[in-house]
C-alpha cells in the first residue's frame, strides 16, 4: 500500500517539474509567482502522500507549508506594489498619500516597476 | 481491503487534477487564465487526495488535522489568488 503512495508522490513531483518549466519561461513575475504557488500546493500533496506511506506524524509539516505557501504570495503582492505596502486601495502609480517611494522604495531593480 | 480500493480512486483522480492544473499553468495563453487554472484544479485535486487519504488515517485527529490542511488550503489560495491577480492587472495598466 505504501508503495502505492510513494508512487504517487513522485508522479506528482512531476507535475511539479511543469511548474519549474513556467518559473523558467513565464513572462511577468506574476506567472513565475503562480508556479511558487503550484510548487507549494503540489509540495503539500507529496507531504501528506509520504505521511500515509510512513508517519502520520508529517501531517503537520504539511500544514505549515500550506501556510508558508500563503505567505510567499502575499510577500510578493507587497513587494509588487509601490510603496511596498501592498495597500489595495493605493492608486497603481501614485503611492499613498504622505508617502514618498524614493525615500522607503524596497530594492528593486529600476526596470521591475 | 475496500477501504484501499478507495483511496487509491480518490488520491488517482486527485492526480489527474493535479496534472490538469499542471498543463493548464503551461498551456493557457493569458496570466489570469493560468491563474484560474492552477488555483481550482490544484485545489480540487488536493481535496480528492485528502479524502482518499482520511480513509488510511489511524485515528480521528488525523483526519481532523486532514480536514484543517485542506480548509487552509481553500481559503489560502483563495486570497492569494485574487491578490496576484489583482497586482498582475496593475502591472499591466502601469507598463501599458
Amino acid at each position: 500500500m505504501s508503495a502505492w503512495f510513494l508512487a504517487f508522490a513522485t508522479l506528482l513531483l512531476l507535475s511539479l517539474a511543469g511548474a519549474l518549466w513556467r518559473i523558467w519561461r513565464g513572462p511577468e513575475p506574476a506567472d513565475r509567482m503562480m508556479a511558487a504557488q503550484l510548487v507549494g500546493t503540489g509540495g503539500v500533496g507529496v507531504v501528506l502522500l509520504l505521511a500515509a506511506a510512513s508517519d502520520w506524524q508529517m501531517l503537520d509539516v504539511a500544514l505549515v507549508l500550506a501556510l508558508l505557501a500563503a505567505f510567499a504570495a502575499i510577500a510578493f503582492v507587497k513587494a509588487q506594489s509601490v510603496d511596498g505596502s501592498g495597500d489595495p486601495e493605493e492608486d497603481p502609480v501614485s503611492p499613498a498619500a504622505g508617502t514618498d517611494p524614493t525615500t522607503i522604495q524596497p530594492g528593486r531593480a529600476p526596470d521591475a516597476r | 481491503m475496500p477501504a484501499d480500493i478507495v483511496t487509491l480512486v480518490l488520491c488517482g483522480a486527485g492526480l489527474v487534477f493535479f496534472f490538469a492544473g499542471t498543463a493548464g499553468i503551461i498551456r493557457f495563453p493569458d496570466t489570469l487564465t493560468r491563474l484560474h487554472a492552477l488555483t481550482k484544479a490544484d485545489n480540487v485535486g488536493l481535496g480528492l487526495l485528502i479524502t482518499g487519504l482520511a480513509f488510511q488515517a489511524p485515528d480521528w485527529q488525523s483526519v481532523g488535522k486532514l480536514v484543517l490542511i485542506w480548509a487552509m488550503a481553500l481559503i489560502a489560495a483563495g486570497t492569494t489568488a485574487q491578490l496576484v491577480a489583482r497586482s498582475a492587472l496593475q502591472q499591466q495598466d502601469t507598463s501599458q
